[in-house]
C-alpha cells in the first residue's frame, strides 16, 4: 500500500497516449494527471475516458495540484523546446522528471545500463536519448562491459510510418544524439548512427544493426554471453527485442542484428522504435519508485505532504 | 527523336558512385588524376564523395581510403573549369558534413533521400540554400512509386529551397516510357524555373536509352559515369552517351576523344572488376534492388553460400530501400539458418 509513486504526463499525443495505457499496469507507478495545452485534443479526451484527470492549459495549469496530489514523477512527451521550463517548474517541487524529448538536460538514461546509477544519485531529470539509442545501446554496452570497443556503429531502420514531422524535421538531431549516447553510455571509445526510414507496407518492424570494433580481438564466448545476458535484461521491458542473428565476429568486428517490436498498446506493433522509448521511460520510473520503497533512496522531503508511506 | 540543339550539362559519377564499385578505395593520386583529365575534356561537373554520400565512412556501407574532407581539399582546386558537387543522405550525413564540404569548395549539394520521405531533407536543404549553393533534390528508387509521388515529394524539396530535382533510377529498373512519363510530369507541373535531371544505373543496359528520354522529356542535368564505373552494372557510360549526343547534334561541350581516352586510360585499368552486365547486376535491375547492394550481396554468397541472386530477389520483395545494406548480411544469416 502507497508504494506507488504518483506521476503526470506532460504531451497527450502518441507518445504520452501509450506511455500511460503502460502505467495502468504497472505496480510501481500510477498515472494520475495528463497535461496539454488544446482542450479538444483527442489525446486529452482518451486520457479522461481511461478515468485520469486533464489539464489543458499546460504545465502551468496543473501546478496547484502537484503537492495536492502528491506527484513525484513527470513524464516529458512534448518538445525540446518546452522541456526546459517544465523540468525547471517541476524540480522546484521536488518532481522527477523523465524527459523523452531530445532537449537532454539530465543525463542520458538506458535502463539497464545506468539506470540503477541514476536512481541511486536521484537524479532528478533523465533523458532517454532516442529510439535508436534505446534498442542499440544495451548491445554496444554488452560488449564494451566484455572488453575495449574503439569504434561502435548502429544503423537504425524504422517504418516511415512510425516517423512523426519532429524526427524528420531535425534528423540530424537523432544521427548526433545517438552516436554521442554510444560513446557516453555504451562504452565507444568513437561513435556513429545511421538511421533509414523505409515506407514498405505492411509497415516493417524496427530493427536495428550494432556494429563493435573491439580494440584486441574479441573474447567470443564471453561477448555472446553478455550479449544474451543484455537482450534478456531489455525483455524484461520490452518483450519483444529479439536477437535475429549473431553475434557475428569477422575480425575486430562483432555484429549484432535486432528486431524491436512493440506491445502495440497505443502505438501499431511495428513501431518498435516507439514502444521501446515509453517503455524504457516507464521502467525508469519504476525503479526510483522500487528504490524508494526499499529505502535506499529518500524522495526530496515535501512539507505541506501529508502522504503516509 | 529529335535532340536537335538542346544543351545538356553531364555530371560524372565516377568518383563517387564509382566509389561502390572500388569499395571505396580509390586513392588521391587517382581522383585527382581522372578528375583533371574529366576537367581538360570539357566535364561540366564532377562528384566527389564517399559512395554513400558525406559521412557514409562506416562499418555498413565501407571505410574509405580517405575522407570526404582529404578528397574535396584535394580536387576542387585543381579544377580549371569543372565545378565539383557532393552528395549528402540525411540519416548518414549532416548539416556539419555539408558545412565543411562548401568550405572546400564544393558548389553543387545534391540532397538525396528515398522518393517518399522527402520531408527528412528539409534542414540540408534550407542550410545548402542558405549557403548560396547549387541544390538538388535527389529522389531516389524513384521506380517504386508514381509519377504523381514524385512530383509531390518533389515539391516539397522545392519548397525547402532546391533548384533542381532529380528523377533517380537507383535501380536501373526503368525503361524509356517510365522515364518520359515522370520527367513531363516533372517539368509539366514544377514548370521552367526548376532544372531536372535523370540519374540512371546501366543494369537493364538501358542507361543511354534512358538518359535520351530524359533529355527529350525536359532533363537539363544528366548523371553518368565515364566508363560507367559505378554501382552495379555501373551508371550510364559517360563516352557512349556524349558519342550519341554528338550524333544528335545535342550539345555537351565534352570532347568525344578526350573523354573515350579518360575512360580507356585512366578509368579501366582501375577496375577491380570489369563493370558489365553480369546476372547479379541484371538481376537488380530486373527485382527493381538498389544498385549498391551488389558488392555486399556477393560478399555474403561468398561467406554464407546463399546464392546473390536469391540474396537480391528477397530484398527485392522485402522492398528494402537504399542505405539498408545492413540487411544482407542479416537476411544472409537468416537464410542459411532456414537451409540446415
Amino acid at each position: 500500500m502507497g508504494k506507488k509513486l504518483k506521476a503526470v504526463i506532460i504531451g497527450p499525443g502518441n507518445i504520452g497516449t501509450d506511455l500511460l495505457m503502460k502505467m495502468q499496469r504497472s505496480e510501481w507507478v500510477e498515472p494520475v494527471w495528463m497535461v496539454g495545452i488544446d482542450p479538444e485534443s483527442a489525446g486529452l479526451k482518451r486520457a479522461q475516458e481511461m478515468g485520469i484527470k486533464t489539464c489543458s492549459t499546460g504545465v502551468d495549469g496543473v501546478m496547484e495540484y502537484i503537492i495536492k496530489d502528491d506527484i513525484r514523477i513527470a513524464f516529458d512527451a512534448t518538445s525540446a523546446y518546452v522541456h526546459a521550463e517544465n523540468s525547471r517548474k517541476l524540480n522546484e517541487l521536488g518532481v522527477i522528471m523523465v524527459d523523452l524529448t531530445p532537449a537532454a538536460i539530465g543525463p542520458y538514461c538506458v535502463p539497464p545500463v545506468n539506470l540503477s546509477e541514476h536512481a541511486q544519485n536521484l537524479e532528478m531529470n533523465v533523458n532517454m536519448v532516442t529510439c535508436g539509442g534505446q534498442a542499440t545501446i544495451p548491445m554496444v554496452a554488452a560488449v564494451s562491459q566484455v572488453q575495449a570497443v574503439d569504434y561502435g556503429e548502429i544503423v537504425a531502420t524504422v517504418s516511415s510510418k512510425s516517423v512523426g514531422p519532429g524526427t524528420r524535421q531535425n534528423i540530424d538531431e537523432f544521427t548526433r544524439t545517438t552516436a554521442g549516447a554510444v560513446e557516453k553510455i555504451g562504452g565507444a571509445k568513437k561513435g556513429k548512427a545511421i538511421i533509414v526510414i523505409n515506407p514498405a507496407e505492411p509497415p516493417l518492424i524496427m530493427r536495428d544493426t550494432v556494429h563493435c570494433l573491439t580494440q584486441d580481438t574479441p573474447d567470443q564466448v564471453a561477448i555472446t554471453e553478455s550479449v544474451h545476458n543484455m537482450v534478456a535484461q531489455v525483455q524484461q521491458y520490452v518483450p519483444g527485442y529479439r536477437l535475429v542473428n549473431g553475434p557475428v565476429f569477422d575480425g575486430n568486428r562483432v555484429s549484432m542484428f535486432m528486431e524491436v517490436e512493440g506491445l502495440g498498446d497505443f502505438l501499431p506493433k511495428y513501431a518498435g522504435n516507439l514502444d521501446i522509448m515509453t517503455a524504457a521511460a516507464l521502467r525508469t520510473a519504476e525503479m526510483f519508485a522500487e528504490k524508494t520503497a526499499d529505502g535506499s533512496i529518500a524522495l526530496p522531503a515535501r512539507n505541506s505532504a501529508k502522504t503516509i508511506y | 527523336m529529335n535532340l536537335n540543339d538542346k544543351e545538356v550539362i553531364l555530371h560524372d559519377m565516377s568518383l563517387r558512385d564509382g566509389m561502390h564499385a572500388k569499395r571505396h578505395q580509390i586513392s588521391l593520386n587517382e581522383m585527382v588524376n581522372i578528375a583533371t583529365a574529366m576537367d581538360e575534356a570539357g566535364m561540366p561537373l564532377i562528384e566527389v564523395t564517399h559512395g554513400d554520400g558525406l559521412g557514409g565512412a562506416s562499418v555498413n556501407y565501407g571505410f574509405p581510403a580517405h575522407s570526404d574532407e582529404e578528397y574535396l581539399k584535394a580536387v576542387v582546386p585543381k579544377m580549371k573549369q569543372a565545378k565539383i558537387s557532393a552528395l549528402l543522405l540525411p540519416g548518414i550525413g549532416t548539416v556539419d558534413h555539408l558545412k565543411m564540404a562548401k568550405d572546400c569548395g564544393v558548389s553543387t549539394i545534391r540532397v538525396a533521400t528515398h522518393c517518399t520521405e522527402a520531408d527528412v531533407s528539409q534542414q540540408h536543404i534550407t542550410m545548402a540554400r542558405k549557403m548560396d549553393m547549387d541544390t538538388v533534390g535527389f529522389l531516389m528508387m524513384a521506380h517504386m512509386v508514381s509519377a504523381e509521388k514524385i512530383v509531390e515529394q518533389a515539391r516539397l524539396m522545392v519548397s525547402y529551397g532546391a533548384n533542381c530535382i532529380y528523377c533517380t533510377d537507383s535501380a536501373g529498373y526503368m525503361l524509356p516510357d517510365e522515364v518520359t512519363e515522370k520527367i513531363g510530369l516533372l517539368k509539366a507541373e514544377l514548370g521552367p524555373d526548376i532544372e531536372l535531371g535523370f540519374h540512371g544505373h546501366h543494369n537493364m543496359a538501358m542507361g543511354v536509352a534512358n538518359s535520351l528520354a530524359a533529355i527529350e522529356a525536359g532533363c537539363s542535368r544528366i548523371d553518368g559515369s565515364v566508363a560507367g564505373l559505378g554501382a552495379g552494372a555501373g551508371n550510364t557510360p559517360l563516352e557512349v552517351l556524349v558519342a550519341v549526343l554528338n550524333r544528335m547534334s545535342c550539345h555537351t561541350g565534352i570532347d568525344l576523344y578526350k573523354i573515350m581516352d579518360v575512360a580507356e586510360d585512366l578509368i579501366t585499368p582501375m577496375m577491380d572488376h570489369p563493370i558489365r552486365l553480369d546476372r547479379d547486376s541484371l538481376t537488380l535491375g530486373y527485382a527493381g534492388v538498389y544498385s549498391s547492394f551488389l558488392l555486399f550481396a556477393k560478399r555474403a554468397e561468398a561467406k554464407y553460400g546463399i546464392q546473390a541472386r536469391d540474396i537480391l530477389v528477397e530484398l527485392g520483395r522485402r522492398g528494402t530501400v537504399g542505405g539498408q545494406e545492413d540487411m544482407i548480411e542479416d537476411l544472409a544469416l537468416t537464410m542459411a539458418k532456414a537451409r540446415i
